[in-house]
């Protein structure tokens, strides 16, 4: 298991140094970003300060490896844009973007999960076959558009939730959260509800095809002879095996909604990493997106790393193979 | 009996109800177009910086909306000479650390500026690198020596924000940029500024929370020497999408929001509930034509054609500037004849209209020996000006009415500005703000002859050259006598037009739409104040 792990680690690190190697080359061939940060009436000499200041003088390779050795020691580099530390500016941003997928993966479960059963149990019905219509909607709307007309119906027409911004925040060990107010939660709940339309309806088809290979299994089909109730077949028997591919899938969902909330949160003006990365893309501001990049690789890796385990606590007979000596 | 007491619940309730309206009242919520990236007043040149550093922070000068000088924190000033100001500070004003304004706080913030290692961009130290001596002459009197004449120093004071020196504990400060001013303390930095610790200024608003993404809360200070602002407190919040801006207007999250899309005024336009104001501004949308012999994009019979005069004025002619106005910007904007609205300082009152005139201009391209007319590609933006992408298409087809075969290029802006400066465009569409208010801002950049020491003509990526404007523009910027200066950049912007040497389109207007209940004119460098913003009625 540790062997496994440590392995695991290894591989971490050169993915994230290939990343690095990638974005960075690839940000940095694009635009001049002095052109955006230094006014047009600024003399030569301000202009040359600005881009010595930037470190931009420097060959690309030169700047690279710069970024590398303090990349080791946890420093991605500064802001072009806020003069801060791009990490800090990111980190800053996590708590808002991480409660909104929290509770945007809630609300795809809370109703996914029983809508799928539903369906996925009763295909040939009304009810199953609504629900499955029904999801098509779910992801084929354009987050943009769905997240336009909640504004307009329910706050434009109803008058019910905030347009707009994060509400008002309570500090959880440190970490300023708006989860836990009346008022952040009507803040949350637009953006929230959007970001988790599409997986809603992900879980309802996951499940719902789960549930109907389920229910033609042997040991589905044996339990019933044998006389157990229906509900303790559907929770035992079928819930369980479905859970499997619900619980990857969802974990990928959790790491992609974090790091590309960016629609929903420049829709809802919501503070949280995806707002940022967009808005450094537009300024052109090198260090932040790098950085962010960097951040969301080793995201995945981490994230993967839980599925994997995950698995073998879900289900006994997934074990983690320690390779052969 | 059941009558008094329902009387008497009336009135209470009445009460009760106007206090809370009341108290809704005094808070205004305002939704900006983008986000100031800092508190520091001296951290980055930008509008909205600009503007929310106005709130807390004052200057010396302080222009109105139409862009005229006013006094702030000097109340008068002289010239001894071209060079020498001697400015009379306003007495009596405190910061809201308590600690009173003189003259040693202008110039702790005159060496700040030059010693900030934070700041993104260095344009704030613009004037004060011009200044040979700055001494004071008791409390509050100032007197500035500059190294040359500087005609622009009242309009570049006006954005020179003033910090409290007691707030960085200095005890003496004298301006001598080589030895650091005598200050050995730290200089300030954005950070400070951000947490607000050092977020002190003698304005009508001081900062209350600033959370990074998310609102600025400002409240009202109270021993404010001015004006008394109605507001007690604000909530600026940027949502830089302008359709859930105006959504956030709709739901009432926000009581006044800045540039909403034109195409959307529809929406408000026929709601009592709503109102709005269209003021023009100082940004004029041009086109630049490269002057060079060889020029990259530009495919003809002989030669680089834009170099003829009657050619640029032929593409002039061939463009319909009020349909463009019309059917693209929405009336949001207004036709340009020149490079600066006629009422402001140093433009043309009368300049000449520029027609739509095709049958004219083909007849103009073909005397000057291009009846075939010829090829070329227009770079602009397509996020960076209203409706730009837009603009230069209907551009391109008005330039091939008369037989320019003319090539659309738009692309981001991050993209464009890189490449235009590497002067790698033949026929570009830009914008320019004129800030300082003056003539001389846009014919000083783009149209003098450039010459990086003397700071002219650094944006002339057309080479446009011209002996006879560099005389007079040269004479105008060192001119202070304000009448003489007028005269002679209203020359300056004739002989530009005659020449060509840029095509106006059109000056953007600024729109803001907020709620009935309250007004704003609006300003001509497109700031949006809180102190001007005023109840109705």
């Amino acid at each position: 298991m540790t062997l496994f792990i440590v392995r695991r680690l290894l591989q971490a690190a050169f993915v994230l140094l290939m990343v690095s190697l990638v974005v960075f080359f690839a940000v940095y061939a694009v635009g001049d970003p002095v052109e955006l940060l230094v006014s047009a009436d600024a003399s030569a000499a301000e202009r040359a300060l600005a881009i010595q200041r930037l470190g931009l003088d420097r060959p690309a390779w030169e700047q690279y490896l710069g970024f590398l050795g303090n990349a080791l020691r946890g420093d991605l580099g500064r802001s072009f844009v806020h003069g801060t530390p791009a990490l800090e500016l990111i980190v800053q941003r996590i708590p808002a973007t991480f409660e909104l997928v929290v509770l945007a993966l809630i609300v795809a479960l809370a109703l996914g999960l029983p809508l799928g059963l539903v369906a996925g149990l009763n295909p040939e019905r009304r009810v199953g076959r609504v629900i499955m219509t029904g999801s098509i909607f779910g992801y084929s709307l354009p987050n943009f558009w769905q997240g336009m007309m909640f504004l307009l119906l329910f706050s434009v027409w109803l008058g019910l939730l905030p347009t707009s911004g994060r509400g008002e925040t309570v500090d959880v060990l440190g970490i300023k959260l708006s989860l836990f107010t009346a008022d952040g939660l009507r803040h949350m709940l637009m953006p929230a509800l959007n970001l988790s339309l599409a997986n809603i309806a992900l879980v309802i088809r996951l499940t719902a095809a789960g549930a109907v290979e389920a229910r033609a299994q042997d040991y589905v089909r044996f339990a019933r002879a044998k006389g157990v109730r229906h509900s303790r077949i559907v929770r035992r028997h079928i819930l369980r095996n479905i859970l499997i591919p619900v619980v990857t899938v969802m974990g990928l969902e959790f790491g992609s909604l974090i790091a590309y909330s960016t629609i929903t949160e420049t829709v809802f003006a919501w503070p949280g990493m995806g707002k940022l990365l967009i808005d450094s893309i537009y300024q052109l501001d090198r260090p932040v997106v790098v950085a962010y990049v960097m951040l969301v690789t080793l995201l995945f890796v981490v994230v993967n790393l839980l599925v994997d385990l995950l698995y073998a606590a879900l289900d006994p007979r997934v074990q983690v193979l320690e390779p052969a000596a | 009996m059941t009558n008094t007491i329902r009387r008497a619940c009336a009135a209470a309730c009445m009460t009760l109800a106007f206090a809370a309206s009341g108290a809704i009242a005094q808070t205004l919520k305002l939704g900006l177009s983008s986000e100031p990236t800092a508190i520091d007043p001296h951290y980055h040149e930008l509008t909205p910086n600009i503007a929310l550093s106005h709130h807390i922070f004052e200057t010396l000068t302080r222009t109105d909306a139409d862009l005229k000088i006013q006094p702030r924190l000097a109340v008068s000033w002289t010239n001894r000479d071209d060079r020498t100001w001697v400015f009379k500070l306003r007495e009596g004003v405190k910061f809201t650390n308590g600690a009173p304004f003189t003259a040693d706080d202008v110039i702790y913030s005159f060496c700040r500026i030059l010693n900030n290692e934070t700041a993104v961009s260095a344009s704030f130290t613009d004037p004060i690198k011009n200044m040979e001596k700055v001494t004071k002459d008791g409390d509050h009197t100032l007197v500035i020596v500059t190294k040359s004449a500087e005609p622009l120093l009242l309009s570049e004071l006006s954005q020179t924000f003033i910090m409290s020196k007691a707030a960085v504990k200095v005890d003496k400060v004298v301006f001598d940029p080589g030895t650091r001013c005598g200050v050995t303390t730290p200089w300030p930095t954005v950070a400070q500024f951000n947490d607000g610790s050092l977020a002190i200024g003698t304005g009508p608003y001081a900062l209350k929370s600033y959370t990074k993404g998310g609102a600025i809360e400002l409240v009202r200070n109270d021993s404010y020497w001015g004006e008394k602002p109605h507001w007690a407190e604000l909530r600026l919040s940027a949502v830089p999408n302008a359709g859930p801006r105006l959504a956030g207007l709709l739901a009432g999250d926000f009581d006044l929001i800045e540039n909403p899309a034109a195409r959307d005024l529809g929406r408000i336009r026929g709601n009592e509930r709503f109102a709005h104001v269209v003021r023009p501004s100082n940004r004029v949308i041009f086109l630049q034509l490269d002057q060079r012999e060889e020029s990259p994009f530009v495919r003809s019979d002989k030669g680089n054609p834009m170099r003829d005069v009657r050619v640029r004025r032929a593409m002039s002619m061939a463009i319909d500037r009020k349909a463009i106005v019309q059917r693209i910007m929405d009336n949001a904007a207004a036709p340009a004849n020149q490079f600066l609205p006629g009422e402001m300082f140093g433009a043309m009152p009368d300049a000449p209209e520029l027609s739509y005139d095709p049958q004219g201009a083909k007849k103009l391209l073909a005397d000057a020996g291009y009846p075939n007319g010829f090829q070329v590609t227009l770079h602009a933006t397509n996020d960076r000006y209203i409706n730009d992408g837009q603009i230069a298409q209907a551009i391109a087809q008005y330039l091939a009415q008369i037989g320019i075969r003319t090539e659309v290029d738009a692309m981001t802006r991050s993209i464009f500005f890189g490449r235009r400066s590497k002067r790698e465009f033949s026929f570009s569409m830009g914008g320019w703000g004129s800030t300082t208010g003056e003539a001389s801002s846009f014919l000083r950049q783009w149209v003098a002859t450039t010459d990086k020491d003397s700071g002219l003509g650094l944006s002339n990526y057309g080479a446009f050259s011209d002996p006879v404007f560099d005389k007079i523009i040269a004479e105008a910027i060192k001119t202070i006598d304000s009448g003489k200066r007028e005269a002679l950049l209203r020359e300056a912007g004739k002989r530009a037009m005659e020449q060509m040497s840029h095509i106006p389109i059109h000056f953007e207007s600024t729109i803001w739409a907020f709620r009935k209940g309250i007004e704003y004119k609006g300003r001509a460098d497109q700031m949006t104040l809180a102190t001007d913003i005023r109840p109705r009625g």
